[in-house]
């Protein structure tokens, strides 16, 4: 065995007998190490928060379902947790939640795609290339500004078609809000429209397809997948939208179905509680952790739906 | 090299035709005949410009921007110059069909895929499509393996039946000359075999330009053989000829460096 010898030494030759080589390779196998352990505590910080959020989500709820039936949670209709006569009907908060995101979602979804569609595949280089750092501003503008507009803009116009509209709408707000989350649609089903590739593209025109025929029979098809995560992330954003319907929706639970109602949705009431001076540990504060949780279970539920839906329609080239 | 001599009608006729890849000269005035109902292939070593040269005859250049021809490509009878930017590519492609280097279904079924250019193309009655799409799986050879399953997705298929998908979708338009761009380099060698069997049937209708990298295949395949480099067509002839007795010594070197 010969000192320099790199190979008698790889294979583990007593300590002390390691080569120069060796021993600098073993000084950064140890930094190595570090970097390594601080990235993961990084990313231990993100997993932990999730954790600690559901944790205390599903602790304090438990409290709270010892005092409300389940059954009466899921299926009373009326939601008045701060009257003396108080009834936790959650359908209350979801119908409110359901109907402003319904709103939001038939804009964005539509008008997303189709800017989407234009950018990806009509427009030239140049148009892309200010288009889209605009669009993504709107993304970017904090959603009280939206929540104002709404209020004080949105909601007036739309009186003057819909005189009898109340000056606190489901419908303003999903409007509003569906105008917020059109860039995070388009962007997203532009990205996976890019992604298809152009061999599919020069397939389509060499069999004499227009443009409009190449996008909508064969690149939106072929980036299903990516569409549908995109329509996915716009849901789960309706749903979770606190501000806009906090500000422009009104803050009355209201069971309907009817966006020409005011109503809340499960964020706006809680801010409501949030912001008032409910005791803590009382029932009505409880109320905002098993409101909590119903929306994280629906968030949750959407975000599975969008799993499984990538893997269904999985692109294949 | 004299077309006129020839037996064979003239289909296509590049004249004078150079192209441009923005600054860039690709191909330097082509002189060339596609002759009816035969088989012509373009070999030469990577970067000639064969890929090029075929792509000008269904304007696919056009797709992206800064590409420039000058000269003509006439198409019989109609005398049309296909390069003329009076002339629609989309019409241009309407009677030239292509078939690619890797087999490019689209993510649809089975018979939507060859029925796509019948569809584009405005064609609703079921019954022409039913029957056009099950003529042209025969005629690609696939209609055996396939006809149990046509709404399965295009993908499920293997390579050299989505191949063959590819050769039924181009045929269903009944197109006057089919371009082949390196039909068989993504395939094994059966269906390398099965194509290069389906293209000697196709020729009886239809007239077939082809790119390959693979020279006996340009010998098996087709009657005639165009010799590139360049972007110059260095050679042009009957395939027998090319290969036993080419007139250059740049044509003589590319095939004997490959083929021994």
């Amino acid at each position: 065995m010969t000192e320099n010898s790199v190979t008698d030494n790889s294979w583990g030759g007593p300590a002390g007998r390691v080569s120069p080589r060796l021993a600098k390779n073993a000084l950064r196998n140890w930094r190595e190490r570090l970097i390594e352990g601080l990235l993961f505590c990084m990313a231990a910080v993100s997993v932990l928060t999730t954790l600690g959020i559901v944790y205390v989500l599903v602790k304090e709820s438990i409290i709270f379902f010892q005092h409300v039936r389940i059954v009466d949670f899921l299926t009373d209709t009326r939601w008045t947790p701060l009257f003396d006569d108080a009834h936790y009907g959650i359908l209350v908060l979801i119908s409110g939640t359901l109907v402003s995101s319904a709103v939001a979602l038939a804009v964005a979804i539509p008008v997303g795609t189709i800017i989407a569609i234009y950018l990806s595949e009509f427009a030239t280089a140049r148009v892309r290339e200010v288009a889209k750092p605009i669009l993504e501003v709107l993304g970017g503008i904090p959603t009280i500004v939206f929540g104002y507009f709404a209020l004080m803009v949105v909601t007036p116009l739309l009186q003057r078609v819909l005189p009898e509209l109340p000056g606190f709408s489901l419908l303003s707000a999903g409007l509003v809000m569906g105008v917020m989350i059109v860039p995070y649609v388009s962007s997203l089903s532009e990205d996976a429209m890019r992604a298809v590739p152009m061999s599919l593209r020069e397939g389509a025109y060499a069999m004499g397809s227009t443009r409009l025929q190449v996008a909508l029979k064969v690149v939106v098809p072929a980036a299903t997948s990516g569409l549908a995560a995109s329509y996915i992330l716009g849901i789960s954003r309706a749903v979770g939208e606190t501000m806009i319907v906090a500000v422009a929706a009104g803050m009355q639970p209201n069971l309907t179905f009817n966006p020409m109602e005011p109503a809340a949705t499960i964020t706006s009431f809680i801010v409501q509680v949030a912001l008032g001076d409910l005791p803590h540990g009382s029932i009505g504060y409880l109320t905002i952790f098993a409101a909590g949780l119903t929306l994280l279970l629906i968030t949750l539920t959407l975000n599975v739906i969008g799993l499984w839906m990538r893997k269904k329609y999985r692109e294949h080239y | 090299m004299n077309p006129n001599q020839h037996p064979y009608p003239v289909k296509a006729e590049a004249r004078k035709l150079n192209f441009f890849y923005g600054l860039v000269q690709a191909l330097k005035a082509i002189d060339m005949p596609l002759y009816e109902r035969q088989v012509t292939a373009l070999i030469g070593p990577s970067g000639c410009g064969k890929s090029t040269f075929l792509r000008c005859f269904n304007r696919m250049h056009d797709l992206y921007p800064g590409n420039r021809y000058e000269g003509e490509i006439v198409f019989h009878p109609d005398n049309t110059n296909l390069l003329s930017t009076e002339v629609d590519p989309i019409e241009v492609r309407m009677r030239i069909g292509m078939v690619f280097q890797k087999p490019n279904p689209f993510p649809k079924s089975i018979f939507e895929n060859v029925a796509y250019g019948l569809r584009v193309r405005g064609e609703r009655n079921r019954r022409v499509l039913d029957d056009k799409v099950e003529q042209s799986l025969k005629d690609a050879a696939l209609w055996n393996e396939v006809k149990d399953r046509l709404k399965d997705m295009a993908f499920n298929l293997s390579g050299g039946q989505q191949q063959r998908l590819c050769i039924a979708r181009a045929l269903a338009t009944d197109p006057e000359l089919l371009l082949f761009d390196e039909p068989t380099s993504a395939l094994d060698p059966i269906a390398t075999a099965s194509i290069e069997e389906l293209m000697h049937d196709l020729k009886k209708r239809v007239t077939i330009l082809i790119v390959t990298h693979n020279m006996q295949q340009a010998a098996r395949i087709s009657d005639h053989t165009a010799y590139m480099y360049l972007g110059d067509l260095i050679e042009f002839g009957k395939t027998d000829e090319i290969f036993i007795k080419p007139r250059d010594k740049r044509t003589e070197d590319y095939i004997t460096g490959r083929l021994s």
